[in-house]
């Protein structure tokens, strides 16, 4: 028995149980959320080397499963936001008011997602990831849909076709090397046409599932219009799968192949993201489209990672530096999203303008949104502000200060657009406020922003686990012999 | 097969693409996307692809063109013809030229990897240990079982999200009826639905068995079964179901769950989705018969839609 | 009978081309059409090619290879799903579209 199999079964057992419980299906979450953490804190303490072939089956052929530093955190980071999500939930009804069909289907599509992201994480196999790929999408834009029915169209043609980008590429990689495992693919592959095309076809795809600036205008209607809990989960989750395959198809698979040039344009887009974001998100006047926008700059920074990643001489912080940004932004953002749900409730209007009392009225809710705010923006201590120092010092060390720069401004312009949200909430109220707070509706976005600041003093452990099986720390994995 | 008849079938499939994507009228677009898929079909079994030609025939053409039909009509009934609408001359050109320099690329690209059955001679001589002579069918649910788990789960999370879109108010309920609102018409598709049904059962079943041995499969039989099924809804010879049904939620479950279990079961023997020592073919068969018959009412179901008010008729709701 | 064409072009490449046309075609309709149904239509088409190359590349001399024609099988099926979906969403925007417009002027048209 191994976690590996288990992060993906047990989600997926949960999704068949809550379409046969119906609308019972809700207390599920009360026994997956600690199971699946546990799970999860399992899979973290494994073996170095941990990984298997599914049923058996040898390479090329068959699929590795494998626990590396970045599979470790982020389904870590998955189980915790999804369980705080899931509670919170339970108490604060992710649906439109009177959509019981939303209210239902919530459920398994929770899980769906859940399994299909574990799953992504784990595996090494190129088309494998494009079917985990869909079932986040698939839930993603289900969950999109409970908000805005016209953003989540938009949203699924865009997906859709960085899905067919992604599978045109995978078709060329199985015709050129009759294998599409990331591990065999290290060693066999070469500089032709027809890689080239598959790696830019791939990246592509995934850029737009990852919502990179320019290709990021679906995102900001579809998260900021769902309802809260399904936004924390698009913002937190979906986008980061399409990262994850990108690192291991720029650092794992193809490094050879990835000139530095293609890593200037991957982190100059991400610099760009990283203005553009924080710009719009600064002229919103609509909370939630300010946190939405807040996302487009914070993946901005997953990719200005990518050319101090692969510049570096000992690539180990920026590495733990972009990972750890992940990680930090799932917590912080979906922490920041369930906040933001609850002071709309209370608050006279959804916009900013619209949440004055609220510090008085629900002020656990606010210190929620302030903490995730804290984390990211990059103040100490915070997962963001170690992530964001580890990037820091690599873009100073390898003289990249273009980069360091826009890492420095994009905090101060995450401080202005957010700290105008949390003082917004100080301003005195025109009427009173009758708060939405209480039991686990409350709990959970302040444990998940907690949790992106205890993350600020767990550094040295969290950069060692994500440099496990790394690939630039050479092959710690002891691979079976791929078949003749 | 000669060379002259690939040149023709590939110059009918682009011709056939082409007006699917262009013509005006909708619904003849339609009818050249089903006519399409079926040449497609034609290539697939020219390529000795005979698992993929079916695939394609009953899901690609089949399904997918009865869900566009289906839309269009229910599009149209609302005032929404879904004709080509014009676009500036500047974006058309635009996208002429970035796609005429994509396809140059591609062809380069595809003309540069010599065709090759590599991986046949991996998958050749585990076959023996299967027990089973399909070797599509060996790589769907042995070699690359996960994959095929997790699809399972996919076409059952699509209903999911088709059900989620349900308006207020319609739930748990029943889809629109996919009836045929012309009397004659409808006591033909009863008639025939009547004779259908039973018909559909047991092709599906002969292809499943089948496809162990020859081509078919759990996939190709759930959408036999699904057309039987939707054929029979058509003629009101059978209903269709509401969702909240016990039965309905339990035969969804049915197929992916057991191939859960089985690939659970296989821990005790190694790992997931590990078959013991010659159990192989019969599990195989276990999982693809009841995968069949959830595939068959999953794919049904999301021909129908989500769920309706009114379980007589696709009414534009009030939204709640 | 027999083109001279054969001889530089094997029947796995032609088809593979064919593929490459599709999804060509297929992108150029993605993007110039308006219509989220015609849409879901292109991005089937782009889909097929996708799936021809995919398996086409596979066609060696005396065998096709299986381990494509599978990757194909999954992925027909995974395009239904999510075409089901995608149809599903363009009828129910069409819906409340319909249902919003007699409530904000009165001249209903054609919903039945």
């Amino acid at each position: 028995m191994s976690p590996l199999d288990l992060l993906v079964a047990v989600p997926l057992c949960c999704m068949a149980a809550a379409l046969l419980l119906g609308r019972a299906a809700r207390g599920l979450i009360l026994l997956a959320a600690p199971l699946m953490a546990g799970l999860a804190l399992w899979l973290a303490l494994l073996p170095p080397d941990a990984a298997y072939l599914v049923g058996q089956w040898e390479l090329p052929l068959g699929i590795l499963l494998r626990a590396d530093g970045v599979a470790r955190l982020m389904i870590l980071a998955t189980a915790l936001v999804i369980g705080a999500v899931g509670l919170h939930a339970l108490v604060e009804p992710p649906e439109k008011p009177g959509h019981a069909a939303q209210a239902e289907t919530f459920w398994p599509l929770v899980y769906l997602l859940w399994a299909g992201a574990n799953a992504g994480f784990l595996t090494t196999d190129l088309f494998n990831l494009y079917v985990t790929l869909e079932m986040v999408s698939l839930a993603a834009v289900a969950l999109a849909a409970m908000g805005s029915l016209a953003a989540a169209l938009r949203y699924f043609m865009i997906a859709l076709l960085g899905s067919l980008a992604y599978l045109l590429g995978v078709a060329l990689i199985v015709a050129r090397y009759d294998t599409v495992d990331v591990t065999l693919l290290a060693q066999l592959a070469e500089p032709d046409l027809a890689t080239l095309m598959a790696l830019g076809l791939m990246t592509a795809g995934l850029l737009i599932k990852a919502a990179l600036f320019p290709m990021h205008g679906w995102l900001p209607p579809a998260h900021a219009a769902a309802p809260a809990p399904a936004s924390a989960l698009l913002s937190a989750i979906a986008v980061k799968l399409g990262f994850v395959i990108l690192v291991r198809l720029w650092f794992e698979a193809f490094p050879a192949i990835t000139g530095p040039a293609a890593l200037q344009v991957l982190g100059g887009l991400g610099a760009a993201a990283v203005l553009y974001g924080s710009v719009q998100a600064m002229r919103q006047d609509r909370l939630k489209a300010l946190v939405a926008y807040s996302t487009v700059a914070q993946v901005g920074y997953l990719f200005l990672a990518f050319p101090l990643v692969a510049g570096a001489i000992d690539p180990g912080d920026a590495w733990a530096g972009m990972t750890l940004q992940a990680v930090a932004h799932m917590l912080a953002k979906a922490a920041m999203f369930l906040a933001a749900g609850l002071m709309l409730k209370a608050a006279a209007g959804e916009r900013i303008a619209d949440l004055g009392g609220l510090a008085q009225a629900m002020p656990l809710t606010v210190t929620a949104f302030g903490l995730a705010a804290v984390s990211l923006m990059g103040l100490p201590p915070s997962g963001g502000f170690t992530a964001k120092f580890l990037l820091l010092t690599a873009a100073i060390e390898q003289g990249a200060y273009l980069y360091a720069g826009v890492l420095i401004l994009g905090g101060l312009l995450a401080a202005v657009y957010l700290f105008g949200a949390l003082a917004a909430c100080f301003a005195p109220a025109t009427t009173p406020r009758t708060p939405v707070t209480g039991g686990l509706r409350t709990a959970a976005p302040l444990a998940l922003a907690g949790l992106a600041i205890v993350m600020g003093f767990g550094g040295t452990a969290l950069v060692e686990l994500s440099a496990i099986a790394a690939p630039w720390a050479g092959p710690a994995l002891i691979l079976p012999e791929p078949a003749p | 097969m000669t060379f002259a008849f690939d040149l023709i079938l590939c110059l009918m499939i682009l011709g056939t693409a082409g007006i699917a994507l262009f013509v005006r009228d909708a619904l003849a677009a339609i009818a050249f996307f089903i006519a399409f898929g079926n040449l497609m079909g034609l290539t697939w079994l020219g390529l000795d692809a005979v698992n993929v030609a079916l695939a394609e025939i009953a899901i690609g053409a089949g399904v997918t063109g009865v869900l566009l039909i289906l839309a269009r009509a229910r599009l149209l009934a609302l005032g929404d013809d879904a004709t080509c609408s014009g676009t500036p001359l500047w974006l058309r050109l635009g996208a002429l030229a970035a796609c005429a320099g994509f396809v140059v690329l591609l062809a380069a690209s595809v003309l540069s990897i010599p065709p090759e059955s590599g991986l046949d001679r991996v998958v050749a001589p585990l076959m023996p240990g299967l027990g089973i002579e399909n070797r599509v069918t060996g790589v769907l649910l042995a070699f690359r079982a996960y994959d095929t788990l997790l699809e399972s789960f996919v076409l059952l999370g699509a209903l999911v999200a088709v059900w989620s879109l349900a308006p207020a108010g319609a739930w748990p309920g029943r889809p629109a009826d996919p009836g045929m609102t012309d009397a004659p018409m409808r006591r033909v598709a009863g008639t025939f639905g009547q004779l259908l049904l039973p018909v559909a059962l047991v092709m599906a079943a002969y292809l499943v068995w089948a496809g162990s041995d020859l081509p078919g499969g759990a996939f190709q039989a759930g959408t036999v079964l699904a057309g039987g099924l939707l054929v029979a809804a058509m003629g009101g010879t059978i209903g269709l179901p509401s969702s909240d049904r016990p039965l309905l939620r339990a035969a969804l479950v049915l197929g992916p769950a057991v191939f859960l279990a089985i690939g659970l079961a296989g821990i005790a023997a190694g790992g997931l989705l590990v078959y013991p020592e010659g159990m192989a073919k019969a599990l195989i068969v276990i999982i693809e018969y009841t995968l069949f018959l959830s595939i068959g009412v999953t794919l049904a179901l999301l021909v129908a839609g989500p769920p309706v008010p009114d379980a007589s008729h696709p009414n534009p709701e009030g939204k709640g | 009978m027999d083109l001279p064409l054969s001889d530089i072009l094997s029947a796995g490449h032609l088809y593979a081309l064919t593929g490459a046309v599709l999804v060509g075609l297929g992108l150029y309709a993605f993007i110039t059409q308006r219509h989220p149904l015609r849409q879901l239509l292109a991005v089937n088409v782009v889909g097929a090619g996708i799936f021809l190359i995919l398996g086409s590349l596979g066609r060696g001399p005396d065998a096709t290879d299986p381990f494509p024609q599978a990757l194909v099988i999954t992925g027909i099926v995974v395009a239904v799903a999510l075409t089901a979906f995608g149809a599903a969403m363009i009828v129910r925007q069409a819906e409340t579209r319909a249902a919003a417009k007699p409530a904000a002027d009165d001249n209903a048209r054609g919903a039945s």
